[in-house]
């Protein structure tokens, strides 16, 4: 699972493979906007099939943040 | 014939320019943050003199003269706009007094926010159809520089004024077209009680890179094409990251999306007819070409026609 996100990240905000990590901050380290992060919430309904509204999508920071919403989301 | 021709095109934006720096004198906003988000640059705001029927009005005296037809062949004059001077009478009846043209003519304006000059254009072709009138005006027109919360970084910075108008015939060509709503009063508004452009940016942005792609396929299969058969993509200018995520969606490339975002900003319902006339006025739209217009927004609507 982490590997798709990763992939997802990857693709979404052209950063480097090895910056992603369970503790990176995709605003501040990642180089998100508002805008990346709307792309990142599509792309991971599509590809992951969990949808991450627009108030849950405040809330995340980091990588590790969308991981936990995904485990949560699937249990 | 049920298809419908552009014959010629017009436009008319305000003198005065205002550029992001500009902005930043009034708002907290720079130069960087703007363009990074939005991709626009400059935007034109009214000024003395200037007003929304007036530039409906330069533009379209622009088409009409362009066009090379008799005036007096218009038989339907359709106005797309949230921000005309009145609420009655009608941008479009003032058109026909300014223009002079015949009084045996339907004028009215059609509100469907940024969607407008697609709204407008499925508009103009019914009534053309049921009239059987020779040719019709349309005019997307906006002064939303009257609209804005001058305080709201989140949005004065993203519209600006400005008018595009075209002449159109019914064609003997299929006419295809996609037209929806999910009626919606909150992603984008403008409430009577302040007047001011309300937007939850955000929001609109999902909705538009979901939704657009989406409809963009539907129109394309219905006429039997693919992607790569369409020559040109003239999107409502909203927002360069919207268009760029667009195109990558539909796997097309950039140079086939009419793109003058950076000089105008978000015009709304003018906006799809200020990029289509530049790209006839460049000559990067030629005769024959196939062009899928496209446009979305306020209200949760939607509209793309193939031309």
């Amino acid at each position: 699972m982490f590997d798709d996100v990763k992939e997802i990240i990857v693709e979404t905000l052209g950063c480097a493979e090895d910056s992603v990590t369970m503790d990176a901050n995709l605003f501040d380290e990642l180089g998100a906007d508002s805008l990346d992060a709307v792309e990142l919430s599509l792309a991971i309904e599509e590809k992951i099939g969990v949808s991450i509204d627009q108030e849950a999508m405040v809330n995340i920071k980091t990588v590790g943040d969308i991981m936990d919403y995904i485990e949560n989301a699937k249990n | 014939m049920t298809g419908i021709k552009i014959l010629s095109t017009g436009s008319c934006v305000p003198r005065r320019v205002m550029t992001n720096d500009d902005l930043a004198q009034i708002v907290e906003t720079s130069d960087e943050w703007i363009q990074k988000r939005t991709g626009m640059s400059e935007r034109h705001f009214v000024g003395e003199g200037e007003d929304m029927t007036y530039l409906s009005e330069m533009a379209a005296r622009e088409a009409i003269e362009r066009s090379g037809i008799d005036k007096s062949d218009i038989g339907v004059i359709i106005v797309s706009t949230v921000s005309g001077e009145y609420y009655s009478p009608s941008t479009a009846c003032l058109l026909q007094s300014r223009l002079g043209l015949v009084h045996d003519l339907v004028a009215l304006d059609v509100s469907a926010g940024c969607s407008g000059f697609i709204f407008g254009l499925e508009t103009i072709r019914a009534l053309m159809l049921a009239r059987n009138a020779k040719a019709g005006l349309i005019v997307g027109a906006e002064v939303l520089s009257k609209k804005l919360d001058m305080t709201d970084r989140t949005t004065c910075v993203l519209f600006g004024d400005g008018a595009a108008a075209a002449v159109v015939a019914l064609d003997d060509r299929p006419y295809y077209s996609e037209i929806g709503v999910d009626g919606d009063e909150e992603m984008i508004n403008i409430k009577v009680s302040d007047g001011h452009i309300h937007m939850d940016g955000q929001g609109t942005y999902k909705f538009a890179v979901k939704t657009v792609p989406e409809v963009i396929e539907k129109v394309v299969e219905k006429a039997g094409l693919t992607y790569d058969d369409i020559d040109h993509y003239v999107l409502h200018q909203a927002n360069l990251r919207i268009i760029e995520s667009i195109a990558k969606k539909v796997n097309q490339p950039m140079e086939k999306f009419v793109v003058n975002i950076e000089k105008y900003g978000n015009t709304s319902a003018a906006s799809v007819g200020l990029a289509l006339d530049e790209a006839y006025k460049t000559n990067r739209i030629k005769e024959g070409d196939r062009t899928l217009l496209c446009a979305f927004g306020a209200g949760r609507t939607w509209g793309t026609v193939i031309i």
